[in-house]
């Protein structure tokens, strides 16, 4: 049995926070996939950052250049994860800003090859893409191992139908970054023509993912 | 053990009456400081080395000159001297000048510095800081210590057949400190040469200088110049003290504030329960001074910053009073008490003088 360290950034302002909510949900799919991956013999021990709790450190680290004792356990434990997910409120365009100062005083390398999963909220689907041109090009200049699948909840997101959609979504983000994490192969898409979906099914509006 | 106070140099304008020196008061003040500083009885006075606003110490051994014509005792060194920017075949003229006009009251403190356009102002690279250090020292420690030196490097034009004059007084180079706060390549380059280890930790937690102090101290064994509690190592600090602890806070606060550096940050109790700062009473920095050398060991040498944020010229001479008066007193025989027989005092122009008229003088070779 191996233990596997996972770091949870959540860069949420609002209490309660839907960015909260989006990485505790992230958090749990990746940990029952990494348990389901390897026959439950591996464990997934969590450590959650929440970037607000050190708003006044973050400030004094930048213009200090040295972390609260409070900040530096924070910093210790992204470092040291074996993976991170990441998850920040979309302002502007882009991350928040006290998210990239998290970002700004993490050690040189604390990302280098390490598998990061992104997620991100947003008041409407319209910011869905600040993921890919505003945190994929930060990652990758970090030198995370980023996971090709995101997710990014918008607040219509969260209720009426789309609510399952992005259950879905989080369920297939962290099935495929467990799989990152862990190496394992990735799962094929089962034949159409050889697994049809029932008609009164269709009817009813649903289909097999 | 040797107590002293170094000087930033910066000209800041006091936040509590808008008054800001001019470069003249300001150069004057340095002086009388340093003045003050023999009178009350401590035994160094470091400036630092500075090439911009708002900075006035471009010119240090012109300044550490003028204090040496004026004073009898007091040991001058510098904090630091820019070894990155600065030629070395200078460094090693104009200290050795200043070794000669002091009679040996002079040490240096090698320094990278920390401002980024000064290196392109002098014509080099700040990605080069740490190679142009370790280069540029080289050639100083030859320079000091062999009459006719050749030499080619990476950064600097060849010499061939070249004697840095003066001489050093008695043929002893000036004792060197080497500077850093966090770069263990430093350590290793202090270590190397048996020179000492300066940690200016007072902008910093006490984790990172026990960190670089214990490099130092095992790479300074491993080099056989002594065992590692022999190495000799100076620490920086930062107080503020009145009678009452109440009143040092109060007056202190708005300068803390308003500090370049680490103003508008964090509280003036964040930043003293984690750096060495330390605004009260004299006993509290006794205290908290006392503590340095739980992660530090035994140590040779305590500079304070008494001198910046604006404070004005009368406080800090009031400061350098109690210093002297109630403080390095009591830390002396404190220390003294702690210390085991075998640590070393830091080298002086006298105990290396003493030491090499005692031995058959050993010619060394370049490194």
């Amino acid at each position: 049995m191996t233990t596997s360290h996972l770091a949870v950034i959540t860069a949420g302002l609002t209490q309660p926070s839907s960015t909260r909510l989006l990485a505790d949900r992230l958090t749990e799919a990746v940990v029952r996939s990494v348990r389901e991956t390897n026959d439950s013999t591996d464990d997934v021990v969590v450590e959650v950052v929440e970037v607000r709790d050190v708003a006044h450190d973050l400030t004094n680290h930048v213009l200090t250049g040295f972390a609260s004792p409070e900040l530096q356990v924070r910093l210790d434990a992204i470092a040291e994860a074996d993976a991170v997910i990441i998850v920040t409120p979309i302002y502007a365009a882009s991350f928040s800003g006290l998210f990239k100062m998290l970002i700004d005083v993490l050690p040189a390398d604390a990302l280098r090859d390490t598998p990061v999963l992104l997620g991100a909220t947003g008041g409407t689907s319209r910011h869905s893409l600040a993921i890919d041109h505003a945190l994929r090009p930060l990652f990758a200049h970090l030198g995370a191992l980023v996971a090709p699948v995101a997710v990014f909840a918008a607040s219509v997101d969260w209720g009426s139908q789309d609510a399952g959609l992005l259950g879905d979504r989080i369920t297939r983000a962290g099935r495929s970054f467990a799989g990152l994490i862990t190496g394992a192969s990735k799962v094929r898409a089962s034949d159409p023509f050889d697994d049809v979906t029932p008609f009164a099914e269709l009817l009813h509006g649903s289909s097999r993912a | 053990m040797q107590f002293g106070i170094f000087t930033v140099g910066d000209v800041t304008t006091d936040p509590t009456t808008g008054a800001t020196p001019t470069e003249h008061e300001r150069i004057t003040a340095t002086v009388a400081i340093a003045k003050k500083a023999e009178e009350v009885g401590l035994d160094v006075f470091a400036t630092g080395e500075h090439h911009n606003p708002p900075f006035v110490p471009s010119a240090p051994t012109t300044t550490l000159a003028y204090i040496a014509a004026q004073t009898e005792r007091i040991l001058l060194s510098t904090s630091t001297t820019l070894i990155t920017t600065t030629d070395p075949v200078r460094i090693a003229e104009d200290y050795a000048t200043l070794q000669h006009l002091s009679n040996g009251r002079l040490d240096l403190m090698m320094g990278r510095g920390n401002t980024g356009p000064v290196y392109p102002w002098f014509g080099k690279d700040i990605r080069d800081g740490i190679p142009l250090a370790i280069e540029n020292y080289a050639l100083l420690h030859q320079l000091w210590r062999e009459d006719v030196v050749n030499w080619s490097g990476q950064f600097r034009t060849p010499l061939q057949g070249f004697t840095a004059t003066p001489r050093p007084l008695d043929g002893i180079p000036p004792f060197v400190w080497h500077g850093s706060i966090r770069s263990p390549e430093i350590a290793e380059q202090a270590a190397y040469y048996g020179d000492g280890f300066f940690s200016n930790h007072i902008f910093w937690p006490a984790s990172h200088t026990k960190q670089m102090v214990a490099l130092y101290r095992r790479r300074f064994e491993h080099y056989g110049h002594g065992s590692a509690d022999q190495a000799i190592v100076g620490l920086g600090g930062q107080v503020f003290m009145r009678k009452n602890s109440q009143d040092a806070v109060r007056e202190f606060r708005p300068y803390f504030d308003n500090a370049p550096v680490y103003g508008h940050g964090p509280s003036l109790e964040e930043f003293t329960s984690q750096t060495p700062l330390t605004v009260g009473s004299p006993q509290e920095v006794i205290d908290k001074t006392l503590g340095f050398r739980e992660y530090a060991g035994d140590y040779q040498r305590q500079l304070w910053l008494v001198d910046h944020a604006g404070l004005p010229l009368k406080t800090v001479l009031e400061q350098l009073d109690l210093l002297g008066e109630e403080v390095v007193p009591v830390l002396r025989k404190e220390f003294d008490a702690l210390r085991p027989a075998h640590v070393p005092e830091a080298p002086t122009h006298a105990s290396l003088l003493a030491a090499t008229s005692s031995s058959e003088p050993v010619k060394e070779n370049a490194r």
